[in-house]
């Protein structure tokens, strides 16, 4: 009897906590998107050989993020029938959000006009545990263009 | 002389001259009981574990440093296409691994 009240007030606490903590971050994550909008990062192996020689610089950013008590249930419960686990998407689209803006404030604070080559990496910690943390890395890096004084780079992307 | 460290195969604006092939720098790391007692929490509420970050950040920094050194010590000045992969090697140790090439600019 105690072990359900236990396991009942936990589920509880991640429900209200878990799901408080979500949109908060989510609201955040939502604001500092439309900061960083005129910051581009793309995914393009080479700049165009047009940029004026910039300088370059290796920038990352990463976050650890746990699913709360609630939502791990859930995905337990979704595991006997299959399908999609809308629970840890959406903790994994926050993390990776979360990663490339740390990235992107990096980038910035650097001077930074846009980010090339980005790479994410997701790594499942503490894999192989007997009691388990659903917790993952994200892990996002890329070179930060940083343009020479004078000319912008940006500039120069338009007009090719 | 500062090492020049990009994730790009190219330099915009500087040619190669010398090819050193593969330079790479690792780390293991175990978390702390205190940490780990204050995931556990977190496991329950759910949200970003900061003890965690911090970590996995410090020990990517130290791979890093130490695949600096090994091209630093055959004379390279630039690491190119650098690379980073977390693996997890034993219960609660993580491996941060960072490679590139070392090359010579101009």
């Amino acid at each position: 009897m105690s072990d359900l009240i236990i396991f009942l007030v936990l589920l509880g606490l991640g429900y209200g906590f878990g799901r408080y903590a979500e949109q908060r971050h989510f609201r955040s994550i939502i604001a500092r998107e439309k900061e960083f909008r005129n910051l581009p990062v793309i995914a393009a192996r080479f700049p165009p050989a047009k940029l004026p020689p910039p300088r370059t610089r290796l920038v990352s950013g990463s976050v650890v993020v746990s699913v709360d008590y609630f939502k791990r249930f859930l995905a337990r419960l979704r595991n006997l029938i299959g399908g999609r686990v809308k629970s840890y998407e959406s903790l994994l689209d926050r993390a990776r959000r979360e990663a490339i803006l740390r990235m992107k404030e990096e980038a910035r604070g650097l001077g930074a006009e846009m980010v090339f080559n980005i790479k994410l990496e997701t790594a499942s910690i503490s894999k192989g545990r007997k009691r388990k943390i659903g917790a993952i890395e994200v892990l996002a890096y890329g070179t930060a263009i940083i343009p020479s004084a004078g000319n912008g780079a940006a500039v120069e992307l338009q007009q090719s | 002389m500062t090492m020049l460290l990009t994730n790009l195969e190219i330099v915009p604006g500087k040619k190669i001259v010398t090819h050193y092939g593969l330079v790479q720098g690792s780390s293991v790391r175990a978390k702390h009981v205190g940490r780990d007692l204050m995931a556990s929490l977190k496991n329950i509420f759910g949200g970003e574990l900061k003890g965690y970050t911090e970590l996995l950040q410090e020990s990517r920094e130290q791979a890093l440093e130490r695949m600096v050194a090994q091209a630093e010590a055959i004379g390279a000045n630039a690491v190119l296409n650098i690379r980073f992969s977390t693996s997890s090697v034993a219960q609660g140790a993580a491996e941060l691994f960072a490679y590139g090439t070392a090359v010579v600019l101009e």
